[in-house]
């Protein structure tokens, strides 16, 4: 699966992407951050520190609770700051 | 309708010719431009999720055409490094009557600011942060449900 990072949070990860073999029992959102959040300290601290997370699943706005089952991408990001 | 995503200066003044022109059985046309502000930012630098920016775009001017009976509408947002009197966005509505063009251009920069996949990074005194995100724009959009 294609993950992507976008903003301040892919500065505190290191990179803008990856692709990454997901374990079955990874069935959404939640699941996937928790997943990433046991890597390592960067990923800990990008998502599961005291900054708001948003995640988008094949570039649709989502919520945790959602499936990722059959996504091909999903993005982490800080709230948006357009305009 | 046009969505646009650029890293070029956004020619505001040809933007609206070239708007107008194609719409010109229309008697109302609203416009908006975001701009760095030239009172403290030394610069800002935007970046955005491609493709899904260009989709949430869309949606928000589909949903403000059907909304406003939008005749035409037109967003064009820039990314990439700016400098303060730059335009980062622009917008423009056109609508039989005004004040339908003028709360369209409301509604899609609402939108835009809490949904599309932009994020902003300034430079203020040569020390440079990210964008915090404010309550403000949601309580803006939350006007409009």
């Amino acid at each position: 699966m294609k993950i992507l990072y976008f903003g301040a949070l892919r500065e505190r990860i290191g990179r803008g992407s990856e692709s990454i073999t997901l374990p079955q029992d990874i069935k959404s959102a939640r699941d996937l951050k928790h997943f990433l959040i046991a890597q390592d300290t960067r990923y800990q601290h990008a998502l599961d520190g005291p900054h708001t997370v948003c995640v988008a699943i094949d570039q649709e706005h989502a919520q945790w609770e959602d499936s990722i089952e059959h996504a091909t991408e999903v993005a982490f990001f800080p709230p948006v700051t357009g305009g | 309708m046009l969505v646009h995503i650029t890293t070029d200066i956004i020619d505001v003044a040809r933007h609206y010719a070239e708007f107008a022109r194609q719409n010109s059985q229309v008697g109302a046309v609203a416009m908006f431009a975001g701009r760095v502000r030239g009172d403290e930012q030394d610069s800002l630098t935007l970046e955005h999720y491609p493709n899904m920016t260009e989709k949430q775009l869309s949606n928000i001017l589909q949903r403000a055409e059907e909304r406003f009976s939008l005749l035409d509408g037109l967003v064009i947002h820039r990314i990439g490094r700016m400098t303060p009197t730059e335009d980062i966005v622009l917008v423009l509505a056109a609508a039989k009557h005004r004040h339908h063009a003028i709360h369209a251009v409301d509604f899609i920069m609402d939108y835009l600011k809490t949904e599309a996949t932009f994020w902003k990074k300034e430079v203020i005194q040569g020390k440079s942060q990210w964008v915090d995100a404010r309550s403000s724009d949601t309580i803006a959009k939350n006007r409009w449900t």
